[in-house]
């Protein structure tokens, strides 16, 4: 039979567990003997930590033990980085508790075990601390000063600059006809995930083994660091991937956590269990996009791009977490997104600051630059008297120059290049689906109290990190198949999509798969993880290359079985025929073949948002009218959870447009400590949303044609609302510099055009 | 204390500390783990159940505050044979991706549907609003609990 899974709107078998309250999420995991872990964190931006005192904790009914810094042999183990790590950010990386100074509000000071949670977070009031305060860093105009610094080895709170280049772009400057120079900023954002994170710990005193549950996103990964850090050899720890109630690039990155909890149970011999509750997640889980752009557009008189040189600067936060690096080098790479700008010169510098560290969310750097570049191209348009769609479709990428060569980021990667597309026609189609050409006379009207303005933006997505995935493929004992993955999942929908890859390439109905296992580290060799929108690609690839070494592994026993030559054994459903006989392929039961999908180059989803808002400019509120993403996604698998993606990261990036901002004070103090202070989108902010999703131009680089597609919504969010305002308000000379576009900013920006026109 | 109420459709007695919230007497008491707890200050709506038909945050009130109540949550509106009408409906427009916010999302749809089942998308929205899920950006919900009025008309 010939399946046609692949490209099916699939139901996902996830949905039966998650729809009836079944899923088992970390927390829902019961462990006879547990321990209650919480967790004493600083109140205190910057000091140094003098004293912990806990014996009056101690004494309180039901405290187990308190366990600080001074209980790790040799000190508290450092959290080294997953990708970009640099000897340059050593300095600045994280121990997994705080030993002799505190660089953030959140930061970790000691564990309390306990029996109940709610009686281990009233022992924790019982902690005295001294803190001796060192002047607060809370933002990176006073990082620069350099007067206050939190590391004191390396003397600087720049830990690194990524010098994105590309041509000359000094020369193109200098002999440039026009040159805009623009000023921007971004929110501070954080990849909330609807399920706060927690980690259980299970330790086995006579195997000497340690049991991790809570495992998500790059558990092989985050086993060897605990491996380094804990003394056991690798074998020894076993991570569990639970149901994960969401990702975006923040949950399952190491954090302090992720050693503590271990170690306190390998420490007081029990299991012990630590759930985050919101307000511990708001200051402890990764935060990200604080970042401000100086930037430079050159441009000929036609309105063809030459250069664009910049510098831009992220607050980084405390210390060098993980992925910590991504969003500032993104920013510098991307900054040109589907544009063909020959020559590129940005400079991005990450500063420390005593904030939560930074770490991805989903879109990381893309967002910021989208927001940047495409802000600046509207005021460019503006400036030369062209149509901005003309100025966008003139300098688009053409599918005949690809692969187009991108800037090149120094110090860490080799070059890297765009794979496939004709960027113009998802342009041309969200301005077809909208009907721009009826709506066009509506720019900047002000109509029964509200302006009416259009927003449009082109963006790029990258996706399918190296370098390798794995899969194996096992027959059970009732003849059915199950797909082992080194992938996780974090809600995308991976069993339903993997289960459709293997159906279709080993030619059974979609049931006779009957289980996809991920992420926990039991299952494959080796496994990388679900992070820049890479499971479909590389964990589908891996899946088709082991599903051929399963038809091989398979013919060869079944031939000698049946005493046929292998090439003459087929699998049809249930059954394994060859040479005129035929066994029920149970009798296969255990038979596994694994297969690695390897690759090093990435690949480039892309695609337009076109927006028609409104503001009430006394209110400062905008209303989406109508919002259309089309994004090309080289091979949609599964058109119903892309769909999903990219209407799911569109809310998110609104958000982050009009919506969510982490603010601290100027002693570094915490502010948006609850969601009632840190804003989410819900079911009545955005509510006229739509996408296309296209498959025109497959990608050449993996055998599904597939390109990451988790990031396109969120990443041209920002700058397309910005746009819409601008055009909105045009009458009044607003133009949005900063995100997000509050109603106190846009009610500023009115207030500020408004007295412009008056001088 | 001793607390007793019904949830879904058996009486239970449970001892229980004055302070306990409903939320973590019904997951760890009773270890019913399909109501989920998201932020314990009633924004995000995950823990939501329903209390003598009505929806009701459970990280806000008191296990003992039940006392002779009967209580719903998503394994009562959940059966082994086949998915629900407004749970088929959830699949079809993918309304859920990691499925954390998925019950509160039910016991709300469902607590609406059965007081209202000639509602409009925005009264659905409405009401919806209560309830925060960070993957799907709502459309989908939406399109479902709309499909769903019609298994809920009498």
């Amino acid at each position: 039979m010939k399946n046609t899974f692949i490209g099916a709107p699939m139901e996902r078998r996830e949905d039966l567990r998650f729809l009836r309250g079944r899923g088992e999420y970390v927390d829902d995991v019961a462990m006879p003997g547990l321990l209650y872990a919480v967790i004493l964190r600083s109140s205190v931006a910057h000091g140094r930590l003098v004293s912990i005192d806990a014996s009056a904790a101690l004494k309180v009914p039901g405290v187990h033990s308190v366990i600080t810094g001074a209980d790790m042999p040799g000190g508290p183990p450092i959290i080294p980085m997953r990708l970009q790590p640099l000897p340059e950010f050593k300095p600045f990386e994280q121990p997994v508790i705080a030993h002799e100074k505190v660089r953030y509000v959140g930061e970790p000071i000691a564990v309390l075990l306990a029996t109940s949670a709610a009686i281990g977070e009233d022992a924790l009031e019982a902690i005295a601390v001294e803190i001796e305060d060192l002047p607060p860093v809370a933002d990176w105009q006073t990082a620069a000063k350099n007067q206050s610094v939190l590391f004191e080895k390396p003397g600087t709170n720049r830990s690194l600059v990524f010098q994105a280049r590309k041509g000359e772009a000094d020369a193109a400057f200098a002999n440039a006809p026009y040159v805009r120079r623009e000023y921007f900023r971004t929110g501070r954002h954080y990849g909330l995930t609807m399920e706060p994170r927690g980690v259980m710990a299970t330790w086995d005193d006579a195997t000497a083994k340690l049991t991790i549950y809570g495992a998500a996103k790059v558990p092989f990964f985050n086993r060897r660091i605990l491996s380094a850090q804990i003394g056991l050899p690798v074998e020894q720890i076993e991570m569990i991937e639970n149901d994960v109630g969401g990702g975006y690039g923040a949950r399952g990155e190491f954090y302090p956590e992720d050693f503590l909890i271990p170690f306190a149970a390998r420490h007081v011999k029990r299991p012990v269990k630590w759930i985050e509750d919101r307000r511990e997640n708001l200051m402890a889980m990764n935060h990200a996009r604080e970042e401000e752009c100086d930037l430079e557009v050159a441009c000929a008189r036609d309105g063809t791009i030459l250069a664009i040189r910049g510098e831009v600067h992220t607050d980084m936060g405390a210390y060098m977490r993980t992925n910590g690096a991504v969003g500032a080098r993104n920013v510098s790479q991307f900054m040109a997104g589907p544009y063909r700008v020959p020559h590129v010169k940005i400079d991005s510098s990450l500063w420390m600051t005593n904030k939560t560290p930074v770490g991805t969310y989903r879109g990381p750097g893309r967002f910021e630059a989208n927001f940047f570049f495409e802000r600046m191209i509207d005021m460019i348009a503006a400036d030369l008297g062209i149509d901005r769609i003309e100025l966008r479709r003139k300098n688009l990428i053409k599918s005949v120059e690809q692969p187009y060569p991108i800037a090149h980021v120094q110090p860490t990667d080799a070059k890297d290049e765009y794979d496939s597309g004709e960027y113009s026609e998802t342009l041309d189609r969200a301005l077809q689906e909208i009907d721009w050409p009826k709506l066009e006379k509506l720019q900047g009207k002000l109509i029964d109290g509200k302006y009416h303005g259009l927003g449009v933006v082109c963006f790029i997505e990258g996706g399918a990190a190296g370098p390798k995935e794995s899969a194996r493929i096992e027959v059970n004992k009732d003849g059915t198949l199950s797909v082992y993955m080194g992938t996780s999942s974090v809600g995308q929908g991976v069993e339903t999509v993997f289960a459709q890859i293997a159906a279709d390439a080993l030619e059974v109905p979609i049931e006779r798969i009957h289980q996809v296992y991920h992420g926990s580290t039991a299952y494959v060799s080796d496994g990388y993880g679900a992070y820049h929108s890479r499971s479909t690609v590389m964990g589908g690839s891996a899946v088709l290359d082991a599903t051929n070494n399963f038809m091989a592994t398979l013919r060869q026993a079944a031939g000698k079985r049946m005493g046929c030559a292998e090439s003459n054994v087929t699998l049809d459903v249930d059954k394994v025929n060859g040479g005129g006989r035929s066994m029920a392929l149970k009798e296969f039961a255990g038979l596994t073949a694994e297969g690695a999908f390897l690759n090093k180059k990435h690949t480039y989803s892309y695609g337009a948002h076109v927006a028609h808002i409104t503001v009430d400019a006394k209110l400062g509120r905008i209303e989406i009218v109508d919002y259309v993403v089309v994004q090309d996604v080289g091979r949609a698998v599964n058109p119903l959870t892309v769909r999903g993606q990219v209407l799911g990261s569109l809310v998110q990036g609104l958000g982050g447009a009009v919506l969510e901002d982490l603010k601290y004070d100027e002693n570094g103090q915490f502010l948006t400590g609850s969601l009632a202070d840190y804003l989410l989108p819900t079911a009545t902010d955005f509510p006229n949303l739509r996408c296309v999703v296209l498959d025109d131009y497959p990608s050449p680089i993996n055998p599904l044609g597939a390109k990451g597609a988790g990031e396109g919504g969120i990443i041209a969010a920002g700058g397309c609302m910005s746009n819409a305002v601008a055009n909105a308000l045009q009458s009044l000379g607003a133009e949005p510099r900063q995100l997000p576009l509050s109603p106190t900013y846009i009610w500023e920006l009115v207030q500020a055009g408004r007295k412009q026109a008056a001088e | 204390m001793t607390t007793k109420f019904e949830v879904n459709g058996k009486p239970v007695s449970v001892d229980v500390e004055p302070r306990l919230t409903l939320a973590d007497c019904l997951r760890h008491e009773l270890r019913l783990t399909g109501t989920h707890i998201g932020c314990e200050h009633g924004v995000c709506g995950a823990c939501t159940v329903l209390v003598d038909g009505e929806a009701v945050r459970s990280c806000l009130i008191l296990a003992v505050q039940a006392e002779g109540t009967k209580i719903t949550t998503v394994e009562g509106l959940s059966n082994d044979a086949d998915l629900t009408p407004l749970q088929k409906s959830f699949r079809k427009h993918h309304a859920l991706q990691c499925g954390f916010c998925t019950p509160g999302f039910i016991t709300t749809a469902h607590a609406l549907l059965t007081e209202e089942p000639d509602c409009d998308a925005d009264r659905v929205r409405e009401v919806l609003s209560g309830n925060i899920c960070r993957c799907t950006g709502y459309i989908g919900i939406v399109d479902a609990v709309l499909e769903a009025r019609a298994s809920y008309k009498k």
